[in-house]
């Protein structure tokens, strides 16, 4: 295995690590209209992702920066060539973040219902847009002889990747109510799970769709194992939200999404953006890396600092581990 | 096609709002981060709760303000990408890395250890709690090195060749793309005038409320350190001006001549106080100067010869073919002077305000004031007038954008300084344009950007002026009383979390 392999490899964990980690905290973010009853019980699920959300978007700046650092031409291929879909990401990322940090800094409704609205949009977009971003990489899009790439943005909208979009947007909100029911007490709690159920089958029916035809149009034996594990772990996530075993139901939750974006990476390999124009203009691996200087630097950058930041990332979760519910929300005294 | 539409112009409009934009945030971030560190430091290591009040106050200023810094922070990681394709392809094998190493090292460092200190005040032992701000102070100053490296590569490259083949520029010595003396320089002054941005901060605040004889305690503490921090970053920044501008005269004399509006080379060559010239022409209309002093600044020589403007176009000419080697003259020549005039002023107010405010045993009996009163502003043997005091008072809290023009104008100054560079000497800024975004589009995110940006702004100042106002918080027994378990007591299991969103 050559060192760009291995960055390929690195790429896929980072891009697994960021839709694990902020797949649920968007999920989280679209419950709070679908499943929060008032202002109260919304403060709960924010408050569920308050410590985690901002250490969870690092991961989509690392993905970012790792994919520049180690395959220039992948980055900026992506990047220019994905430029509105990408620029409507940025702004809902911008304001969510503020909406965080400022809602509950003033006292007035309208103030927070205000944020409130852009915290469930700015959720809802972004886990929508990822999946039709990816769907379309998998399946390639028109790149020319030089990397550019030379569709418009209409062409990125078709009925694989808005079906890719689909699910990402279900999983992740799926995602997100395992994750409320995990990380909530009382009533609230109950409710999390009974939707998480709902999500949860439908969910299944639109990922073993894109799925399937992501085996039928490129897949390979790898690609086939890493499809099952993601449909099983998906049914045994359910299975374990029917039995109120949240931890278990969290855990293959996130495994779903693993494999699944496994899945995606191992049809790609060994190209990274391959062209639907000529297949001699496929970004590969080769084409698009970096010298193996940097590869090797950036290796052992990434050895050295990932177990640690994984580390002390694990350790927020433990330090927040207690549930909350209505009671632990005070009133805003201003 | 019209230049002031040519997609090298938007693109460049659109990465100097939103970094500009940006910086704005940044080191008011990384100041205030390790100011509220150390007053929390205090606070824990005196019990004092003039301490604690202090650290909650800036505290929450500062997390009004990292949190406009963190979002703004997103575009850059991308902008490169979508509106620099050339750019990235070029360069993406050296400057990757530094980011990459940003990400990885110091923004999960900055962002994990936020959040463990915001919600953490009722679930992590006092000193736990402690460490995980200075884990964030850290975390802003690693940030800031590593792409301050990566800017310095764009201002100096070194340790790479450039591999025909392929078309663009590949590392061959990362230490010294981390060590060479333009990171080291840069960095050095970027994070003392990061302190100016906070010192004057501190020192504005504590003034507007000293002025009303509000939360004394708690303000005289913080114009104190806030002085302190104004003169010691502002003498730093100075010094490490200095040193940068000897090692711009070295690598990049177009920028330094431009700076000064020299346009043929003089030994010894004069510091312009005020210059007013043609750009066409290459000649200065009225120039009012200081002889020698402009040797001395890039040589420590005043004798020295410095080479113009029109020297420097002529030997690049040589070098890289018939072209116009100049950056736009007016803007790097009042940048320069904007940065520096902004920056020794807040230097001024806070060495002003340092006299006094002076010690104890440097003030005649009478006017010695405790903790808990207005420190009266003494002159020589008498305080000021109540007028004069007033308008001190009024100054300081002026003087808080004054450190913030100077970054702002140190930026755009060395960064249109290098034109036509994007990479001295090895790419040009025009070739390094995304070719598959369109006129349209750039203009699409160029607007979104702004307005966004605008609204934010409004926001964000309105909501800082609001706690600004309201003043240190009142304490609570749970602020007096931390867990003393991770995770927080048991007896406390259903309290209302000590912050919520």
């Amino acid at each position: 295995m050559e060192l760009h392999d291995v960055w390929f490899v690195l790429i896929a964990v980072l891009w697994i690590g960021y839709f694990f980690l902020e797949g649920f905290d968007f999920g989280v973010g679209v419950l709070t209209r679908l499943l929060a009853r008032d202002r109260r019980e919304k403060r709960v699920l924010i408050n569920t992702i308050g410590p985690v959300w901002d250490g969870n978007e690092v991961w989509l700046l690392t993905a970012g920066g790792a994919t520049f650092a180690a395959f220039p031409e992948w980055y900026a291929t992506l990047f220019s060539g994905f430029y509105l879909p990408l620029l409507v990401i940025l702004i809902c990322l911008i304001v969510r973040g503020v909406a965080f940090e400022y809602r509950a800094k003033r006292p007035e409704e309208k103030w927070q219902t205000n944020w409130e609205r852009a915290i469930f949009w700015t959720s809802l977009i972004p886990a929508f847009l990822w999946g039709v971003a990816f769907a379309n990489i998998v399946r390639g899009v028109k790149i020319d002889a030089d990397m550019e790439y030379v569709g418009t943005v209409w062409d990125l909208l078709n009925v694989y990747s808005i079906l890719g979009g689909l699910v990402t947007l279900t999983l992740f909100t799926f995602h997100g109510a395992v994750f409320t029911s995990l990380k909530t007490v009382g009533e609230i709690r109950e409710r999390s799970r009974r939707l998480a159920l709902r999500l949860g089958l439908a969910t299944a029916v639109l990922a073993l769709a894109f799925l399937l035809w992501t085996q039928v149009s490129r897949g390979d034996g790898k690609s086939l194992v890493a499809m099952a594990v993601a449909v099983l772990a998906l049914l045994a996530a359910l299975g374990f939200v029917v039995k109120g075993r949240e931890g278990w139901a969290f855990a293959l939750s996130g495994v779903t999404i693993a494999a699944a974006v496994a899945m995606l990476f191992l049809t790609l390999f060994p190209n990274v953006m391959p062209s639907s124009l000529n297949d001699a203009w496929h970004l590969t691996v080769t084409n698009a890396s970096s010298s193996p200087y940097t590869l090797k630097i950036m290796t052992w950058c990434a050895a050295i600092a990932t177990p640690v930041v994984l580390l002390y990332q694990g350790w927020t979760y433990w330090v927040f581990r207690k549930r909350i519910g209505t009671q632990h929300i005070a009133e805003p005294a201003h | 096609m019209d230049l002031a539409l040519a997609p090298e112009t938007l693109a460049r409009w659109q990465f100097g709002i939103t970094t500009v934009y940006h910086f704005l945030f940044v080191p008011l971030t990384i100041s205030l981060a390790a100011l509220t560190a150390g007053l929390q430091t205090a606070w824990v290591r005196t019990g004092k709760e003039k301490y604690l009040k202090a650290t909650k106050f800036w505290g929450k200023l500062f997390l009004i303000n990292i949190a406009m810094g963190v979002v703004t922070g997103i575009v850059q990681e991308f902008q490169f990408g979508m509106n620099w394709s050339d750019y990235s392809r070029f360069v993406g094998d050296i400057f990757g890395a530094p980011l990459a190493f940003e990400a990885l090292i110091a923004f999960f460092f900055e962002s994990t250890f936020i959040g463990l200190w915001i919600f953490g005040w009722d679930k992590l032992p006092k000193k736990i709690h402690l460490a995980c701000i200075w884990m964030v102070s850290i975390g802003t100053v690693l940030s800031a090195y590593f792409i301050l490296a990566a800017n310095s590569w764009m201002q100096h490259p070194v340790g790479y060749r450039i591999n025909e083949e392929r078309g663009r520029a590949e590392l061959t010595d990362f230490w010294l793309v981390l060590t060479q003396n333009t990171a080291l320089t840069q960095f050095f002054h970027t994070i003392s005038a990061a302190f100016l941005v906070g010192g004057a901060f501190l020192v504005g605040i504590s003034a507007f409320h000293l002025a009303r004889k509000k939360h004394v305690p708690v303000m005289r503490t913080s114009l104190r350190l806030g002085l302190v921090t104004l003169v010691i970053a502002g003498l730093m920044t100075a010094v490490s001006g200095d040193l940068l501008g000897k090692v711009m005269f070295k690598q990049q004399p177009m920028k330094m001549a431009a700076a000064e509006a020299l346009w043929d080379g003089e030994a010894p060559a004069p510091f312009s106080v005020f210059a007013y010239g043609d750009v066409d022409k290459g000649h200065n209309k009225v120039a009012i100067e200081i002889p020698g002093l402009l040797s001395f600044l890039a040589n420590d020589d005043f004798d020295s010869f410095v080479p113009g403007i029109n020297d420097v176009n002529k030997a690049e000419q040589e070098k890289f073919g018939p072209g116009d080697y100049r950056p736009n003259i007016p803007v790097a020549y009042w940048g320069f002077r904007w940065m520096i005039g902004f920056g020794m002023a807040s230097l001024t107010v806070g060495a002003i305000g340092l006299w006094l405010t002076r010690r104890k045993f440097l003030l005649p009996a009478g006017l010695r004031t405790g903790e808990d009163e207005v420190p009266h502003l003494v002159l020589f043997k008498q305080a000021l007038s109540p007028r004069l005091t007033k308008w001190y008072w009024l100054v300081a809290l002026w003087t808080i954008a004054f450190p913030l023009i100077a970054n702002s104008w140190g930026w755009i100054f060395t960064e249109m300084g290098r034109q036509p560079w994007v990479v001295y000497g090895v790419l040009r800024t025009r070739d390094a344009v995304s070719p598959g975004v369109s006129t349209a589009e750039v203009l699409i995110s160029m607007i979104g950007f702004t307005l966004l940006y605008a609204v934010l702004a409004v926001i964000e100042v309105k909501l800082l002026v609001k706690y600004i106002k309201a003043g240190p918080p009142e304490l609570t027994e749970a602020d007096l009383n931390p867990p003393t378990k991770i995770g927080g007591d048991d007896k406390d299991a259903d309290r209302p979390m000590a912050f919520s969103y």
